[in-house]
């Protein structure tokens, strides 16, 4: 497969992206539905976001990802405005938010808990935020109903939310939100709480509202294949930093740091030092064997580093090739696991996973090396990416 | 075989019923005696009560036997001025402190789960002390408390001495309702639009509402049930229905006596049950 990349200048850390902001604010749409400069939040002792810095930009679909406790929910519910920044300042549609209240805020949120009104009915739910703009009841009534029908629950209106699934819920939270036209929708882990099959439903559908609304959404996960097929583009979080922010491609294919490399998909690490950089190029070595790869960012010779592969992106095979990359191995352990094959082989003393994607030939009984025998792995300098310490 | 075991329906699980003994089976010793124990708690503790509204329907005026159904007893009980006079003086009491408790219970309970600040749980602890204060120590405390700033003894010295006594329980109730308060359905409200004021008035307030109601009526019984305290903060002129009862006892129990606590126990009963009531609605949300 041919990949085309453009850029990358948007994988770099976002101080770049803060510097040249100073044209919004006056009036007109501002490039960014929202943006954090150098925001930072302190709890107690705990630093819960720090430093990050990032513009979403309008009608985007954005989303923070990283694992648990790295700062996304508080990093939403600084723009929603449940927090205030410890320092830094968060921009909704080029206005500084400062202390501004909630519901002063022309952003709505998708609760992980939903947190509908238990006392009320899906429709006063769903009118709530009409009602506190003041909006009449006849219009109300009309967008309601429409938003229901968006979600498509237009029948359970007059339910209450005990009395419906956690998918319905999940509508309804959603309908909630929308029914008010926001600059800004923020989701955080609103897919959390269901169950795999409806998870991949809801994914399908909420990209395709978000499409059909044009509203500019700002989307919470730990789930990287979720963030992936769902994200315009996705800032990867970890410990209270923004590592990378990009396309899917981009964050998969050309990762800034080791983290993001580990995070996003499944991957290889050969560790070693830098022996060589050539332009684009470099070469790691790593227990005697030299491979060559993409150089990553920040790297200089002499320095630790490690080589990222991803296992789909390497190969067995029978005979010593002339070529970079290629060394000897013992066949592990071979998984048929539906989709494609799972080898693992030893690489010295480390394991090194490769797989490949099934297909007529691969059914082949004698296709896949058996555990034990001798192979050689090859794979290509354009595949490797080798990255800093 | 299990063809002829009766199958019980309870709720929608089918249960098969133990077979039934016959009158051979015999009762083991150690079951007989915690039957017989079961029986006397319960007469210990209901027999009493039992006899006491007996006697209010019983027509005659002294003396334990039985002399046929009246209801004069309670057609006197309802002509008698002092005793009315009493009963107004309990229900006023116990509305105003109910009223009082309730919104300085309430607002406490408020701010002591929202806020933090230095030494909270000494000032929790101090919240709900009054429950372990000795009844007539606290009625002792009051009457000097009282008397030293020159309040004269009646209708507003009890309605303050009962908002003391019942407040506490209040408090408990409702720290224990905002302990279950999920936070984020404010958060919501305000998300969508809502000041404080109005996330309070149409989300806070609502779903604290049965909580409120209950601690309520748990007040105003606690306030219409209290005889210590009100027995030495009451002014001559400002008896409540238990002290009045009590002045009356000293010249022996009548059946009107009887007709009147039986009216207050029930009122009681009904209290605690709606109380009950709601408590258990609430819980099923
Ligand atoms: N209100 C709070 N008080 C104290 N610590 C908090 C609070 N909210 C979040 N934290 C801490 O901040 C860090 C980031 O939390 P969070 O933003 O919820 O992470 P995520 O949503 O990525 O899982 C965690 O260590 C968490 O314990
Ligand atoms: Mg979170």
């Amino acid at each position: 497969m041919v990949l085309r990349i453009k850029s990358f200048a948007q994988g770099q850390p976002l101080s770049a992206l803060s510097a040249d902001t100073s044209i919004c604010g006056g009036r007109g749409l501002s490039e960014f539905a929202v943006e954090l400069r150098d925001v930072t939040k302190v709890f107690g002792e705990v630093v819960a976001v720090d430093h990050v810095s990032m513009g979403i930009r309008q009608g985007e679909f954005f989303a923070m990802l990283g694992p648990s406790g790295c700062g996304k929910t508080t990093s939403l519910r600084m723009i929603a405005g449940f927090e205030r920044p410890t320092s830094g300042e968060v921009y909704i549609d080029g206005k500084p938010m400062g202390s501004t209240p909630p519901f002063r805020r022309d952003v709505n949120t998708v609760f992980q808990s939903y947190a509908l009104f238990p006392h009320m009915t899906v429709e006063q739910n769903v009118g709530f935020g009409l009602e506190m703009k003041g909006v009449p009841r006849a219009e109300i009534n009309r967008r309601v109903k429409e938003a229901l029908e968006l979600v498509r629950l237009p029948q359970m209106a007059k339910r209450y939310p005990r009395q419906m699934s956690g998918g319905q819920q999940q509508r309804v939270a959603l309908a909630r939100a929308l029914v008010n036209r926001p600059k800004v929708l923020l989701l955080d882990e609103p897919l959390g709480a269901l169950d795999a099959k409806l998870r991949k439903e809801m994914q399908i559908e909420l990209k395709a509202l978000q499409r059909e609304v044009g509203i500019t959404f700002v989307f919470v996960t730990h789930d990287q294949e979720e963030a992936l097929s769902m994200s315009d583009r996705i800032a990867v979080f970890s410990k209270g930093k923004v590592l990378q922010i990009g396309t899917p491609l981009e964050i998969y294919e050309r990762p800034n740091c080791r983290f993001v490399a580990d995070f996003i998909g499944e991957t290889n690490f050969i560790e070693g030092k830098v022996k060589q950089i050539d332009g684009e190029f470099a070469v790691l070595e790593s227990d005697g064997r030299c491979f060559v790869g993409r150089a990553g960012e920040g790297l200089r010779v002499g320095a630790q580093a490690s080589l990222s592969v991803r296992p789909e992106k390497a190969q067995l095979v029978e005979q010593p090739m002339n070529s970079a990359n290629c060394y000897e191995v013992r066949v592990h352990s071979v998984a048929y696991v539906g989709s494609d094959t799972r080898v693992i082989v030893m690489l010295g003393d480390q394991h090194f996973d490769i797989w490949e994607q099934n297909s007529l030939s691969t059914l082949d009984p004698n296709y896949f090396f058996g555990p034990g025998e001798r192979a050689w792995l090859v794979f290509r300098p354009e595949n490797a990416l080798i990255l800093a310490e | 075989m299990a063809s002829d075991t009766p199958i019980v329906l309870i709720g929608d699980r089918a249960e098969v019923a133990p077979r039934p003994r016959g009158a051979t089976a015999k009762l083991r010793p150690g079951r007989f005696a915690l039957t017989v124990a079961a029986l006397f708690t319960f007469a210990f503790l209901y027999v009493p009560i039992a006899v006491l509204i007996a006697f209010s329907f019983n027509s005659a005026r002294t003396g334990a036997t039985w002399q046929g159904f009246t209801l004069q007893w309670y057609e006197r009980m309802l002509s008698n001025p002092r005793l009315i006079d009493a009963a107004a003086n309990s229900l006023i009491v116990a509305a105003l402190s109910t009223l009082g408790s309730v919104v300085i219970g309430t607002l406490m309970a408020i701010a002591m789960e929202r806020y933090r600040f230095r030494a909270q749980a000494v000032w929790d602890g101090l919240l709900y002390m009054p429950v372990i204060v000795p009844e007539i120590v606290m009625g002792i405390s009051l009457l000097l408390f009282f008397a030293s700033i020159g309040l004269e003894r009646g209708l507003i010295t009890l309605i303050i001495s009962h908002i003391a006594f019942s407040m506490p329980f209040v408090y408990l109730t409702m720290r224990a309702r905002l302990a279950d308060f999920d936070r984020s359905l404010e958060e919501a409200a305000q998300d969508l639009g809502a000041d404080e004021w109005t996330t309070f008035r149409r989300v806070t307030f609502p779903l604290l509402l049965p909580g409120i109601i209950s601690s309520a009526l748990l007040a105003f019984t606690l306030s219409l049930d209290d005889f210590v305290t009100s027995f030495f903060v009451a002014g001559v002129g400002s008896q409540t229905l238990p002290v009045y009862i009590w002045g009356q006892i000293r010249r022996g129990i009548t059946p009107e006596i009887n007709a009147i606590s039986t009216v207050m126990l029930i009122l009681s009963i009904v209290l605690v049950i709606l109380s009950q009531a709601l408590q258990r609605r609430q819980s099923s949300h």
